[in-house]
């Protein structure tokens, strides 16, 4: 990935049918310029990455040519065949590094990969969860970069070590019902200015749809009469007119005026539609419902508790039954319809797709309203809320920070060092069973004779005890260990131990694949793994230039530290030589057959 | 007296069951002369006594081919044994070490260990617990239990397996195995014993000092352990010893059913007898080649 400007020849096509342009591509990070071999060509072209979304290209061996194209974020894309694989190798590489520079675009890969390996269909949501992952940890992120873009492993073998990353994101999606906004929409408040006798309404389309919902017999005056009748202005300045002089409580004006306007009455009406399906309805709520808590929730801080009608002051007009509606009816009918929950799943914008949709909505409700309810109560017994997380049937791997790793470390090779010192001094014993036993013996007989010895202890070795344990004591506690200067890695100069970490990390990865493909069953296995063995041998002498290359006076720290580095890469070699020479020995058995 | 029928003990009456290395080989080459090292533990296990009256110890011999309960303080209820020069517990104790040492002298015969100087921990380890079993068993009323290995031989990596499991059921009857090593090297079974326990692990350096080590970190109780700050570790040696050969390694071959440790790779496991699987091909090679090899 170090190369900053690649120059190739290619043929532009602004489609696959188009017989090309040929010219020069030229790509530099940030950029990609394609000067066609004709200057008066008008198929020039000078695009910024950043306007590019992915890239997929044609896979050798296949009867394509080789074809790289780079998908637009606005649609549409670019396509550039090349003369050979190799130059379109060098470009897909460079785009795939220019692209996950870009910032915006860590997906060029996992786009690149869809095309490469066209089995494992990913979907959008898994698409983001993984850029998500990759964003959040820039660890993470450092070996896709170094392993999925370097072409040593694939997408899919990066991802299907770290399913567990993934679920656990994937989980928390709810999948439960949305629910309907539980604030009154029936009062929508009117706004007057007081000077002049206008009254505005607010009205949002999250509003039209509530009240679609929540008014049948407005929805369905709605269906009939928009656009047919009255234009939607005209219609919800009726609606609003009649919610006003149901507010004023003035009924009386509200009769005189519902016998003028037969639509008007309409709204002032009690609803009939919904008379009818009450009943019904207290049957079917569906228990899985997440209601949805705002501020219509908060009726401790609401002035009236969030409700601008006052029950009490509600006139009982027996007279004029027709206008009467009472708060409790729309407190009843509020409830039923979040209970409900979001019916429709369309654009809030137009409301006549609104309406329509929840008249379809309404009639599949009705045709397999029972069969529903019985499944969504079925499903009640799994609310996700209530579940316990999900348990699987085998132990996680309990991977450790590799800092622990290396803070051990210390005090083990200032242990090693201690005991190879104390082991040159260990003598074997050269007294024979029943020598040792005499002298044990008269050792024995010896205190028995003599007492104890007088003084147990002399007071200077006492103090020097004690100096020696309060030193050891408190040069564990303030010093070894917890003190970041003191621990080998945190010793050695910055970017060596960012190397030293990235390796280990970089090694790990590769050595888990590298493990988990023996044993080798499949072609795929084979090549799988002598990719990784490639990228290990290359580790392995990076790890070596870093011992050369390191100051004299950290060498040895260094040393230490990369010695099991080395020697567990060792063992992956030599178990893939072995595996190798076994495979080699049988294949080469079987021509001749027993010899 | 400890034997007394109601006893009502507080949380700093201890029940120390000291390990005692007796290995001849170990104490013929080492510096310190053994009547220096055991008159510096006779005088420790004198002042866990007077420390507390109810205190109780119980001293058990690790020899080089047997093990043998060599002291327990609350058997003998009198202390008349006294002869002016020595309390009675240490005439007892070097008593009965004459006579374990004779024993093991003679089972050294009849079933000699080759090649290793190591001494019989695990026996002694095992012993201690047996012991503590029967307390724990007695009634709910017992001092606080721990267990002191004053042990100076190297490891003998073919008790890896003995060991760690005495250590894991120590770990589990909540006894912390203290360790005062005064061998030439680190001691990584003593280690893992000490960090696995809770327990604490010591190296003394001044020997003539011992045994104001152990009285100033080993007598202290588990109720003011919790208030003390003890000598750590720096660090713990946590290699194990194959199961084959009984080899110290870093690295190894794990059985992925019971775990067990090999220094290379075993076809069947030793211990729980899985057979580890190869590709049905690879089984197939196998099988080639060695059909083969008597041919040629």
């Amino acid at each position: 990935m170090g190369t900053k400007y690649v120059q190739k020849s290619a043929k532009y096509k602004t489609s696959v049918k188009d017989p090309g342009t040929p010219g020069v591509l030229e790509m530099t990070e940030r950029k990609f310029v394609f000067r066609p071999s004709d200057p008066t060509s008008a198929s020039k072209l000078d695009v910024e990455f950043r306007f590019i979304k992915g890239h997929k290209n044609t896979k050798e061996g296949s009867n394509k040519p080789p074809w790289l194209n780079l998908t637009r974020d606005q649609g549409g894309s670019y396509i550039f065949e090349f003369k050979n694989f190799s130059d379109l190798h060098v470009c897909r590489e460079f785009v795939g590094s220019a692209l996950a520079k870009s910032g915006e675009a860590p997906q060029a890969p996992s786009e690149k990969l869809v095309a490469t390996f066209p089995h494992e269909q990913l979907s959008k949501s898994e698409m983001e969860l993984r850029m998500r992952c990759l964003q959040e940890d820039s660890e993470l992120q450092k070996l896709h970069k170094q392993f999925v873009i370097g072409g040593v492993l694939t997408e899919s073998e990066f991802w299907a070590a770290r399913k567990k990353l993934l679920e656990r994101d994937y989980s928390t999606k709810s999948k439960q019902l949305v629910g309907f906004k539980s604030s009154m929409v029936l009062d929508t408040k009117p706004m007057s200015d007081g000077r002049t006798n206008k009254v505005t309404f607010n009205l949002t389309p999250e509003i039209k749809y509530q009240i679609f919902a929540l008014k049948p017999a407005v929805h369905q005056a709605f269906l009939n009469h928009v656009p047919n009748k009255m234009s939607e202005k005209d219609f919800w300045t009726k609606y609003f007119r009649a919610e006003y002089l149901h507010s004023t409580k003035n009924s009386i004006a509200a009769a005189a005026e519902a016998a003028e306007d037969e639509e008007l009455a309409l709204f002032l009406k009690d609803d009939e539609i919904l008379a009818a399906e009450t009943r019904k309805k207290i049957r079917r709520v569906d228990p899985t419902l997440d209601l949805e808590a705002d501020l219509g929730d908060d009726y401790i801080h609401l002035p009236d508790h969030g409700i601008f009608r006052d029950g009490g002051k509600e006139i009982t007009e027996s007279h004029n039954e027709q206008c009467r509606r009472t708060l409790s009816q729309d407190l009843n009918r509020q409830g039923a319809v979040v209970l409900e929950g979001r019916t429709i799943d369309v654009d809030l914008e137009d409301p006549r797709t609104v309406a329509e949709a929840l008249v379809r909505s309404r009639h599949a409700v009705e045709g397999s309203e029972k069969q529903i309810g019985l499944d969504r109560i079925a499903r009640m017994t799994a609310i996700e809320d209530l579940q316990a997380p999900h348990s699987y049937p085998f132990a996680p791997l309990c991977i450790k920070d590799p800092r622990d790793y290396f803070d051990a470390q210390q005090a083990n090779a200032i242990k090693t060092l201690d005991d190879t010192r104390a082991g040159m001094q260990q003598t074997k014993c050269s007294l024979s069973t029943t020598e040792a036993y005499c002298s044990l013996r008269e050792s024995i007989s010896e205190i028995k004779s003599s007492g104890l010895n007088h003084p147990i202890i002399k007071p200077e070795v006492a103090l020097m005890v004690y100096n020696g344990l309060t030193q050891n004591i408190s040069s564990t506690k303030y010093q070894l260990g917890k003190n970041p200067q003191e621990s080998i890695l945190e010793s050695l100069p910055n970017p060596t131990k960012e190397e030293l970490l990235h390796h280990w990390i970089s090694i790990q990865e590769l050595l888990r694949h590298f493990w988990s493909s023996y044993p080798i069953t499949t072609s795929y296995l084979y090549t799988k793994v002598s990719r990784l063995k490639d990228a290990m041998s290359k580790i392995y002498r990076q790890l070596e230039e870093i011992k050369e290359t390191v100051q004299a006076d950290f060498r040895h720290q260094v040393s230490l530290l990369v010695r099991p580095m080395h020697q567990a890469l060792d063992a992956a070699f030599q178990h893939h030589d072995a595996d190798l020479q076994k495979r080699s020995a049988k294949s080469g058995e079987r021509p001749n057959g027993y010899t | 007296m400890a034997s007394a029928p109601s006893k009502l003990y507080a949380d700093d009456v201890s029940l120390l069951v000291v390990l005692l290395d007796t290995n001849p080989f170990f104490w013929s080459t080492y510096s310190l002369p053994f009547s220096k090292f055991l008159s510096h533990v006779l005088a420790f296990l004198n002042s866990i006594l007077v420390l507390n009256q109810l205190n109780e110890v119980v001293v058990i011999g690790t020899g080089y081919a047997s093990c043998k309960y060599l002291y327990n303080s609350s058997s003998y209820s009198n202390r008349s044994l006294e002869d002016g020069r020595m309390p009675a517990l240490c005439t007892r104790l070097l008593n009965n070490l004459e006579e374990f040492m004779i024993g093991d002298e003679q089972s050294i015969k009849e079933d000699p260990r080759e090649g290793t100087m190591s001494s019989l921990l695990s026996g002694s380890l095992s012993m201690a617990l047996c012991y503590l079993q029967k307390v724990f068993r007695s009634g709910s009323l017992h001092p606080h239990p721990r267990i002191l290995c004053l042990q100076g031989s190297p490891d003998g990596p073919e008790q890896y397996v003995a060991i760690m499991n005495s250590i894991f059921s120590a770990q589990r009857s909540m006894v912390p195995i203290d360790s005062c090593y005064i061998g030439s090297h680190n001691s990584a079974f003593l280690q893992q014993a000490s960090y696995i326990t809770g327990g604490v692990y010591l190296k003394p350096q001044q020997m003539d000092g011992l045994f104001q080590y152990l009285s100033t970190v080993f007598a202290t109780d588990l109720h003011s352990r919790t208030f003390l700050q003890l000598p750590k570790s720096v660090g713990v040696d946590f290699r194990a010893s194959c199961f084959c050969h009984k080899k110290t390694i870093d690295m190894g071959f794990v059985c992925s059913v019971c775990l067990s440790i090999f220094c290379k790779h075993h076809k069947k496991c030793s211990t729980c007898g899985s057979v580890f699987g190869e590709t049905p091909v690879a089984v197939d090679s196998v099988s080639k080649l060695k059909r083969k090899t008597p041919e040629t």
